[in-house]
This record gives structure tokens, sequence and C-alpha cells, in this order.
């Protein structure tokens, strides 16, 4: 039994906290929420340099071949940095899927490309309905051989104006299955949505987008769901770093605030806040660390499972809570554009809704309960 | 990071169960844990009228004493187990799983901590083998009617005489003071110094004359404290542990003996599991009929509890790796508690109009009314130990060094 990181964590850590304080200041995060890409191409070559989108790849395919638990605390500390771009939607949504289900010879075509920051990939699987579950997959596919087709709308599709190519789900006659698309074809619209967090999301219209078949005909949901667990965890870990820092400049000003002739973070009311973000943020942290574990680790499907739902249900709601808090902390200065407060707040709310927010996760943790 | 045994921890686990399943009485085994900090089943056992009470009591606390594990914390040298933080973690979590009583209530878990560290060698030996024992049972005279969460303020005056000190005040929560030899005790012996500085860690036969302790019946109806009054007194000199007007730093190594509240967790665990099991079965006649409509809530306690688990485990692999915990032991109280007054609060929700019914037997009595029972006694959680509002006062400014008020 030990909650602690293991050195080579500490230093993975340590390591992107230094990088990305300099190399994403907040002034980057702010112009990207204006940019038509929405990330730096210059530092997402960087970022290949350090290893990081191919931090699960296999040394073979040119990657680092560290597990998912360490890729958790890399993605704490993209949120506490609020790193702008198709970071997780090219490793969870494309290597993660192509190492689970791609072919020898995808695997070899793609994971080497997507390690040294070649190509961006992204998932596209929520459709108008918003739907996470089987039944929310209503694109047709038309499997060809190794080939398939997809027409249909896709919605909430991140990064898609940047991505090269797409994890499509479709329906075809034996079920969900995926497919990858390239994007630089005529059966692939993609408009763009202005989002809370600014970040890039798109409805992705699909005319017959022909790409290679990613595992079975019929096999996609099943496929899947590994890969969504590890998405849905993602997310919380970079709940979890995006709320540490909102609870970290929160302090800071309470600090330093003087009202009444005193710091603010004298007064019982801000202490008790700060007590109860503190609670959040940790609590968060280690129920996302064990679900990361028990995927990391190959648990029993079943306690994973329930760790998962448990994971994001939780992150949720607590690291909501935490950025309200800190709103409140801050008064009318929060509320600024100009203070930086509201960036974590804003984007707290975009991944709180990926995959599931609480409700939805918590309805899983009921039924697993049996009830 | 790892959540599960690795070989060693596993095989210490292995023993500390088997230990239980074959030497634990069966009087205990049916029983629910006891809450900390009140007096539980062993101690009043030991004192009770039926003889077969006395001799379970007295078995288990032999049983234990075989293995060292009255006093699993305390170094070998003074009759411990000497056990590591993980072990008595483990130990900690085993016992709690079959819900065990505790041996040797405050006597192991407090007093003897504190003298080992600050008693003189006579101290030492005239007090620490009558606790594992049970020879002697102990009680914690601090908190008084005006010195609440401010204990520091408190009142009860000891004035040196010869070799004596005469003790005049009161104490109240003087939990399981009734069936207690012994009280370990905070007193004021220099009024003029500040007030932290003013006051003495003593210890006294609880029967010395001019010591009276009153029960008081608490909401539910048990008398787990009482008040403790002191007229003229006297007491040795030399019953003072460490140093004269050290007595709240002395006092204080008590509270800093962090306790990770892996109890709690798993007694709240088996609350609800066995609250659902029951909803399964026949107890199912009892959930109001629209018990659906708390699904989510119901699911949100099971996610608390495993938040309690793992501040638990934060805990003690913090310990194991050499940190001493901050403010975490204060978050693991707050939250500990706080949760065990909601999954009360759950628990009677779904079982509407049952939820009026106390009395533990009858055909109209869910699971015993034991939710409705646990309500109320949860209400004092928050507020004994430090309440709330006082652990997160620490939580802000030794934890996050917020300025104090």
């Amino acid at each position: 039994m030990d909650l602690g990181l293991s050195e080579m964590q500490e230093l993975l850590k340590n390591g992107a906290r230094d990088f990305l304080e300099n190399e994403c200041p907040e002034q980057l995060v702010r112009d990207m929420e204006e940019d038509e890409a929405g990330y730096s191409p210059a530092l997402w070559q960087q970022m290949a340099e350090q290893g990081w989108q191919g931090l699960l790849v296999s040394e073979e395919h040119g990657g680092a071949g560290m597990d998912f638990l360490d890729l958790c605390v890399l993605l704490e500390e993209f949120g506490r940095a609020l790193v702008p771009g198709p970071f997780m939607s090219t490793v969870l949504g494309g290597a993660v899927p192509l190492m689970a289900i791609g072919s020898a010879e995808q695997q070899a075509e793609f994971l080497p490309k997507i390690a040294s920051g070649d190509v961006i990939f992204t998932l596209a699987l929520t459709e108008p309905s918003a739907r996470f579950d089987e039944a929310g997959v209503e694109c047709v596919a038309t499997v060809n051989g190794n080939e398939v087709s997809f027409t249909g709308t896709k919605l909430f599709v991140s990064d898609a104006n940047v991505a090269d190519y797409m994890v499509v789900a479709g329906r075809s006659s034996n079920g969900v299955t995926l497919g990858i698309v390239a994007t630089d074809q005529a059966g692939v619209e993609v408009t763009q949505l202005q989002t809370i967090a600014r970040d890039k999301q798109a409805e992705v219209k699909l005319n017959g987008a022909t790409g290679q078949l990613l595992g079975t005909d019929g096999g996609g949901w099943a496929a899947l769901q590994p890969v969504l667990n590890k998405y849905t965890v993602a997310e919380c870990a970079y709940l979890v770093g995006l709320s540490q820092m909102d609870f970290e400049i929160s302090v800071d000003y309470a600090k330093e605030r003087v009202q009444f002739g005193r710091p603010i973070g004298s007064f019982q009311a801000i202490q008790h806040k700060c007590a109860d973000m503190v609670t959040d943020v940790d609590g968060s942290r280690f129920i996302m660390y064990k679900a990361a574990w028990s995927l990391a680790t190959d648990q029993p499907a079943e306690e994973t499972q329930m760790a998962v739902n448990m994971a994001k249900a939780w992150c949720s709601e607590a690291t909501r809570r935490v950025v309200a808090h800190g709103q409140q902390i801050h008064g009318g200065i929060g509320f600024t554009k100009d203070y930086k407060i509201q960036l974590y707040f804003r984007r707290q709310k975009r991944a709180e809704l990926a995959f599931g927010d609480a409700d939805y996760h918590r309805e899983l943790v009921a039924q697993q309960l049996g009830i | 990071m790892d959540w599960s045994d690795n070989p060693e921890q596993a095989t210490f686990r292995g023993e500390v169960a088997e230990f239980i399943k074959t030497r634990l009485p069966e009087r205990y085994q049916a029983e629910n844990a006891d809450e900390e900090g009140f007096s539980g089943g062993w101690q009043s056992d030991r004192k009770s009228d039926d003889p077969a009470a006395v001799g379970d009591a007295v078995a288990w606390a032999d049983a234990l004493a075989e293995k060292g594990w009255i006093a699993p914390h305390w170094p070998k040298e003074y009759g411990g187990a000497g056990l590591s933080t993980m072990e008595q973690f483990i130990y900690n979590q085993e016992m709690a799983k079959a819900a065990a009583p505790p041996v040797g209530g405050m006597g192991v878990s407090l007093l003897g901590p504190t003298m080992i560290v600050h008693g003189s060698d006579e101290q030492k030996a005239e007090h620490l083998p009558r606790v594992l024992s049970g020879e002697v049972a102990w009680a914690q005279g601090y908190s008084e009617p005006s010195a609440g969460s401010d204990l520091a303020s408190l009142q009860t005056r000891a004035v040196r005489d010869g070799d004596d000190f005469v003790i005049n005040g009161q104490k109240i929560w003087t939990s399981g003071a009734q069936y207690a030899d012994w009280l370990f005790a905070l007193v004021r012996t220099e009024p003029d110094a500040p007030k932290h500085r003013g006051i003495s860690f003593i210890v006294m036969d609880i029967n010395t004359p001019g010591i009276t302790v009153r029960p008081i019946m608490d909401m539910g109806w048990n008398e787990p404290f009482n008040e403790t009054f002191f007229e003229d007194v006297r007491v040795p000199a030399a019953n003072v542990v460490g140093e004269e007007n050290r007595g709240w730093y002395v006092g204080m190594t008590l509270l800093d003996f962090e306790r990770s509240g892996i109890s709690g967790a798993i007694s709240y665990e088996r609350s609800l599991g066995e609250l659902l099991d029951f909803g399964k079965g026949d107890g199912n006649r009892f959930f109001r009929q629209d018990w659906r409509v708390l699904r989510q809530e119901i699911a949100e306690r099971s996610m608390e509890i495993g938040v309690l688990f793992n501040f638990a485990f934060r805990i003690v692999s913090m310990q194991n790796s050499g940190m001493v915990p901050n403010y975490e032991a204060s978050v693991n109280k707050m939250f500990g508690s706080e949760i065990h007054q909601r999954l009360t609060r759950t628990g009677t929700k779904v079982f509407g109009l049952y939820a009026n019914v106390w009395q533990e037997d009858g055909e109209h009595s869910p699971m015993r009314a034991s939710f409705t029972r646990d309500y109320v006694g949860s209400v004092p959680h928050t507020i004994f130990s430090g309440s709330s509002e006082i652990q997160r006062n620490v939580i802000a400014t030794r934890g996050l060094g917020l300025p104090r008020g």
C-alpha cells in the first residue's frame, strides 16, 4: 500500500511543471483562445521532443513505453498549466485505440508519427443526441473489406479543425464499427463551435468519408470501453491539476487581499472555504489515481469499472465546487477577463461535461451497487 | 503507487485475520464496531454483573496480550508489539472489519503513549503494566464547562501544598469515567502565566476523596460521559507527568498521535453494504415505496466512503515513507465525521416512516433501528475531538498558512 509517486513519476512531474511554466505561460493560453488553430505548432513539437505524445507508445514504435498512471501524472500538469491544443485528442483518441485494437500495420503506420508529433488525431464519437452510450452511435458505417465509410453527423468533436485523422464510431449492420478517417477528403465537413472553454470543438458532417477499418466490423463498442475508461480518467487527471492550481491561486489571493485592515484569509468564512477546497482537490486526486492505477495494472474488470465511474462522478462535482469557491474568494476581480482565475472556471466546465458529468457516472455507480 | 498489499503486508494481514477468526469471543462477533472515543462494549463488560460478560472480556484481553496486541503501537520494551505504522494500520483495519472491540480504552490509546514519552521511570513502572493487564482503566479529564474548543482556557486549579497538589474545579465530557479507575487531567498550576504555559498534566486514582463522577445522559439515552467534580482533592506532586506548567504540550503529544480514521471508513462501508443487502431481501418492505429517488444519493455516499478510504491510505503511506502528516489528519477527522452524519441521513430517508422507530426489537424495527439510532448518535461526531469548525481552522492556518484571525 503506497499512495506516493515513484521516483520516475516525480521526475516526470517536476520536469513537466518546469517546462510548462516556461513554454506554456498564461499569455499563450489566452492567445490560443483567439487563435484559429487553437494550439501552438512550436510547442507541439517541443512536447514531442519531451516524448509526451509518445509516452504510452512502445519504444519499438518510437515512444517511451510508459504506463497510463504515468500519463495521468503528466496530465495533472497539463491541467495546472491549462495547456491548449490537441494533446488528449491525439493520445487518448488516437494512440490509445490504435494500441488497443490497431493491426500491426496500422500501429506501424501511425504510432511513430503520433510520437514524433507529425500527426494529430481525434475521436469522433458523440452525435447531436449527446449520448455516451452505445445507442448514441447512429452514424452509418458501411464496411467494404478493410475499408469503412461513414455518413452522419458527429458533434462535440475536439480539435477536428486541426486533426489529420479521426477515429470515427459508426453503426454497420453488425453493430458499432470504428474506422480511421483522414480529414482531408471531400466527405468531411468541419464546422467550428464557439465554446465556454474557448477550446476547439466542432460539428463534423461525414458524407461517405472513407478510411481504414479499425478493429472488427461490429466489434467497435466493446473495443471502445477501455479507451473511453482511459479518456474519462485522463479528464479527471486534467481536472485535478486545474483545480489544484485554482486552489493555490485563491489561497495566495486570500493572503494578500486586505479588507477591514487584515488579509481576508484571516477570516474564518474564507478559511473554511479554503479548507473545503483542499479537501476536494485531494479527494479528487486520490480517487483519480486509484482509477488510473486500476487501469494501468489491469485490476479485476468490475473493480476497475467502479473505480473509473466513481472517479469521474467525484472529480466532476468536487472540482466544480473548488472553482466556484475560487471565484467567490476573489470577489469582483475574479469576474474580469483580465484576471487569470476565470480561465480555470470556464475550462473546468468542459472537462466536467466530457464523457459524462457527475449525475451520469453516479447512475452507473448505482447500477453497479445493484440498486 | 499501489492500493494492494505487498507480500509482507499480505502475510501480516493474514495473521491478524486468522487470529481474530479463532480467538474473538462469540459475544463480540455480531456486535457493531463501537465508535472511537466512547466507552465500548469491552470496557463495560469488564465491570459487568454478568460473569459470562466478564469472562469474555478477560478472554479477549488475554488472547490479545499473548501477541502483544493490546497495545500494538507501544514499543516492545513497554509490553507493546512495536508494530510499524503500516502494521498498525493493517491491524486496525482487520480489527475494524471484524468489528472486534479494542481493549484497554484510553489507557492504551492515549495515556500510555504519553507516559512513554514524558513519564518518569517510576511512573512508567507503576502504570504501564497495569494498563496492559487490564487491571486499570483510564479516563481523560480535559474539557470543562467553559473550556471546550478553547481548551487552554481551562480553570480547574491545582495548588501546591507540601508534597501534594490540592485540586478544585470541574471537568465535563469525561468519557467512561464511571467505569474508570484512574484519571489523567490537565489542571492549572500557574494562574498568572500565559494560558498555555500554566497547565500541568497530572494523573490520579479516581477514587481519591473529593472526586465525584456524575453521568450525563445524552440525547440518545446513553450515558457515555460524565461531569467530574473536584473538591479539595489531594494528589501527590509526584503524579505530575512531564514538567510542571508544561502540561499543555504533554497533553498535545496525545493529540499529535495521529489516527488515520480507517476504522470509520470500514464501519460506514459495512453499514451501507448492510443497508443495500437488507433492501434486496426481506427488508425491502421497510424501504419507502419511492426509495429509488435516492439512488444517486446512495451512490454518492458510497463514493464518499471511497474517498475516506483513500484519505486513510494517504496518512499511512505518508507515515510509512517517513513524512509527518500535517493538515491531512484534520481532513480525515472532519470529512469522516461529516460523511458519517450524511450516511445516517440517507439511511433514515430510505426507511421513510419506519425511521421513526427507536426500539431495536419488534416487527417494525428495520435493522434493529440502527440507522435511526446512529442518526442521533453521530450528532456529536462533528463536535468532539476538535469540531469540524476547529478542524477547518487547523487546515487553513496550519496546513495552508493562512493568517490566524
